[in-house]
């Protein structure tokens, strides 16, 4: 067994040692639980830091895999030999994965300290931070979909525990269910298509499974007579599913503005960070397998997610709806890019949106726990806490949330310097690659992408401005607030410093030249039939560049030679398309809100539209009408006809049993029970004329022997003498 | 006045009287000791019977021997009563035997 998987396995253990030691300690250790729990994670992220650099410091430096049989079926009709392997898979997205679940972790473990204190349920919410922990460490070093399955379904559980912290208030309690619901529906696509997948090569093994497809897909890996080309795109859109619920895209991605009811660290750990790029990760690691029409879709799919998560993201109030539609559009860029063939971009994406997201997210939090002291200090109890119309020049107050929250927002608007833009272009050149080769439907995906960098920076500066600049809503709530504790505003400092440039590329405005993309981070080959591959290039094709590792699949090949050609216009682009989104929000927010008094007219007469993207495209209520109206509908009817029709099934037959008893009961009483009476009248009335005789008086029995001689006498003589 | 010489019919009038005798006494009389002599006197118009037939029958001795053989049972049999009714005695204080029904229920 290599080092590095021992180191590993001890990561992913402390974790779930923490969860069992505060879990089962919660009444003694109490708020004393995050001294167990903080280190024990702090551990764990060195250890993953340790492995990174290990591996990422020697350039190419290949997979390993370790493993032991873990169910043996002995021998399977139809399969031989069965047996299933726990294997933990290690290569550099692991590595770098690992790095940034522990390390947003620990920070928000850190973070949580403060802002969780005084909660009555302080042990759990540390315990299962833990769980959450082990669990994504679990998914990201799967080496096989069996294994992967497992940690998803246990990073959806503790999700759902964490989003239902506050489970005394309805609210929390509908939005955690709705989750788990959402989820499942994603989770049992994913378990389809394992198992499509499984009911063909009899393996659960990443590596395995794509060894078989490249050896040429079999006649017989086919659903319901389909071609085993088109089974395979459908196996590859069960897994995409999958990723659809738990990564939030259209159309599961209902839940994840609803999970914002969980406690704001458990929002940037959970649903923005590092969870719900799960699906993002999976995508990644099964890119290999994805065919020319599964990818169309999933890129199509993540472009209509953007951009409606971003419009939706423009007409909230609540700071954490805003971030969190904002998630899902950025998910929804990761998701693009990942069908686009952009696969090194998508996960780069991943990396530095778990910073900034992170962070963003850290600093609403730093922002509503300053809000609601502020309240409590002031004893107003009606104020709504995460509305940003409430909010205002909170940059006075609170100067290091303010400042590390507007070098994270110039993150995710990708500005340059930062390392939000150099990710944000290379999906934008990526996706550009594919509009342009793929043709059809695919060359409006990059104007979507940006028209969503715009639309991100409009949103965000408009929350910006009016959380941080301005002038404030609420004098009286403005004179309390508070800078928030040295424990809180460290770990903000700290995603900041993450959010800038130079951790992932010397060159801020080159990425491709960075280190993040050129050594660690390469697209996976695909291994698809040549016939399923995107036909995108004329017949005797021949790579000419340098760039492109001669193992990729010729379209794959072109997809790079496109992109690096349209690099530098993309670029230009995506950065006006930003600076535009700035000057929008601005002046709608910043400008003309000087002239306003205050900040509280809501933003209804900026679009026309405002109703309909406030309420989410009205995809919750037609949700809401089409599904859960209709199963409500489903269950009141088959409640009607369990009460009218069974019960009354089941009535008539207990009548007809009752009646039936009746007359046996009857028949009992009156014939069986009159026959044994009558036997016994019978023998008593005999009974009673035999004892009649029996006087006991001597004398009497002594007349009867004398009377019967005579009488035997009288026979005889006239019967035997007379003869 | 013709009368004839003593023969058998004598004898077994003589017995048949004293078997009705015998029967009225043991069915009408209350004292027990009264019942057992009624016995007796059935007892002895059978023997009466048999020592006759020996006398004028042609059954030869047997009904002599077959008459002690009576009486000896008739001894034994008086023993065995008449203990039997001095526990009937102590135990209802009389020696009526129209008392003695406690067996009848």
């Amino acid at each position: 067994m290599d080092q590095l998987i021992l180191i590993s396995l001890v990561a992913l253990g402390l974790p779930l040692l923490s969860f069992v030691l505060v879990i089962l300690n919660q009444k003694q250790l109490g708020e004393h639980s995050y001294l167990i729990a903080t280190p024990a994670i702090a551990f764990s992220a060195t250890l993953a830091g340790y492995i990174a650099w290990e591996r990422l410091h020697i350039p190419s430096a290949p997979a390993i895999q370790w493993g032991f049989d873990w169910l043996h079926f002995g021998t399977v009709p139809g399969v031989g030999q069965l047996i299933i392997r726990q294997n933990v898979f290690l290569d550099n997205m692991t590595a770098i994965l690992m790095v940034v679940v522990t390390g947003i972790s620990l920070l928000v473990h850190i973070f949580s300290i403060a802002y969780m204190k005084r909660d009555p349920r302080f042990a759990r919410y540390f315990a299962f931070l833990g769980l959450f922990t082990f669990a994504m460490l679990g998914i990201v070093l799967a080496g096989n979909f069996l294994q992967l399955y497992i940690f998803w379904e246990l990073v959806g559980f503790s999700s759902y525990v964490l989003i239902a912290h506050y489970y005394e208030k309805p609210a929390p309690q509908n939005a955690s269910r709705k989750a788990f619901i959402v989820n499942r529906i994603g989770d049992v696509l994913l378990w389809i298509g394992i198992l499509l997948l499984f009911s063909e090569f009899h393996t659960f093994d990443f590596r395995e499974i794509f060894a078989f497809i490249n050896q040429g897909l079999p006649i017989t890996f086919s659903l319901l007579g389909l071609s085993p080309e088109t089974t395979l795109t459908i196996a590859g859109l069960l897994i995409f599913g999958g990723a659809v619920a738990k990564s939030a895209q259209f159309p599961l991605h209902v839940w994840l503005p609803d999970a914002m009811e969980g406690p704001t660290p458990v929002s940037a750990l959970i649903h923005a960070a590092t969870m719900v790029a799960a699906g993002v990760y999976l995508m990644a690691r099964v890119f290999p397998l994805l065919t020319s029409n599964a990818m169309l879709i999933i890129a199509c799919t993540g472009a209509f997610t953007s951009f409606m998560a971003a419009t939706i993201a423009i007409t909230q109030r609540d700071i954490k709806k805003i971030l969190a539609y904002s998630t899902i559009s950025q998910l929804g860029l990761m998701m693009m890019s990942i069908g686009s063939g952009a696969v090194a971009a998508g996960v780069f994406h991943l990396v530095t949106h778990a910073a900034f997201k992170g962070l963003l997210f850290l600093g609403a939090g730093s922002v509503i726990f300053a809000m609601h002291h502020a309240k409590d200090a002031i004893h107003d109890h009606e104020t709504n806490d995460h509305d940003i119309f409430n909010m205002g020049g909170l940059r006075h107050r609170m100067p290091l949330t303010a400042w590390t929250y507007l070098i994270a927002t110039l993150a995710i608007t990708g500005l340059p310097l930062t390392a939000g833009f150099m990710s944000k272009d290379e999906i934008l050149s990526g996706v550009m690659a594919y509009g342009n080769l793929q043709l059809g439907i695919a060359q409006a995906i990059p104007w979507i992408g940006f028209g969503v960098t715009m639309l991100t920076a409009i949103y965000m500066w408009r929350q910006v401005f009016l959380v941080f600049f301005g002038k404030p809503a609420i004098p009286a709530l403005h004179e309390k607030i508070k800078e928030s504790p040295k424990v809180m505003t460290i770990p903000l400092l700290v995603l900041a410093a993450l959010t800038l440039w130079f951790w992932y590329g010397g060159n801020p405005v080159n990425p491709d030249d960075g280190w993040f993309l050129k050594k660690w981070i390469a697209t996976p080959t695909q291994i698809i039939p040549p016939q399923t591959a995107p036909r995108f290039l004329p017949h005797n094709y021949m790579p000419v560049s340098e760039n492109a590792t001669s193992a990729s699949m010729p379209h794959q090949i072109a997809l790079e030679e496109n992109r690096t050609a349209n690099s530098s216009f993309v670029e230009l682009a995506a950065l006006v398309s930003a600076v535009f989104g700035f000057i929008v929000g601005w002046y709608f927010f910043l400008f003309r809100g000087r002239s306003r008094d205050g900040a509280q007219k809501p933003s209804t007469s900026l679009f026309p539209l405002s109703s309909f993207l406030q309420k989410g495209w009205y995809i919750d209520p037609i949700y809401n009408y089409a599904v859960v109206d209709t199963v409500t509908f489903t269950a009141r009817m088959l409640a009607w006809f369990d009460r009218r029709v069974l019960d009354g099934a089941v009535n008539l037959a207990g009548r007809t049993t009752v009646v039936t008893a009746r007359f046996a009961g009857a028949f009992d009483k009156y014939v069986i029970d009159g026959l044994v009476t009558l036997v016994g009248a019978t023998v008593q009335f005999f009974g009673l004329m035999a004892r009649s005789v029996q006087t006991g008086r001597i004398q009497t029995y002594l007349t009867w022997v004398v009377a019967a001689v005579v009488v035997i006498l009288v026979i005889l003589r006239f019967t035997m003498f007379h003869s | 006045m013709n009368i004839s010489p003593v023969g058998l019919p004598h004898f077994l009038v003589l017995s048949a009287i004293l078997l009705v005798l015998g029967i009225f006494t043991m069915l009408t009389r209350r004292n027990a000791i009264a019942v057992l002599m009624g016995i007796e006197l059935i007892l002895n118009a059978a023997n009466i019977n048999f020592v006759a037939f020996t006398r004028y029958g042609a059954i030869n001795l047997g009904g002599q021997v077959i008459a002690i053989f009576v009486i000896v049972m008739a001894a034994s049999e008086a023993a065995v009563a008449l203990a039997i009714v001095l526990n009937l005695y102590k135990r209802q204080g009389s020696v009526n035997v129209r008392e003695a029904n406690k067996l009848r229920d």
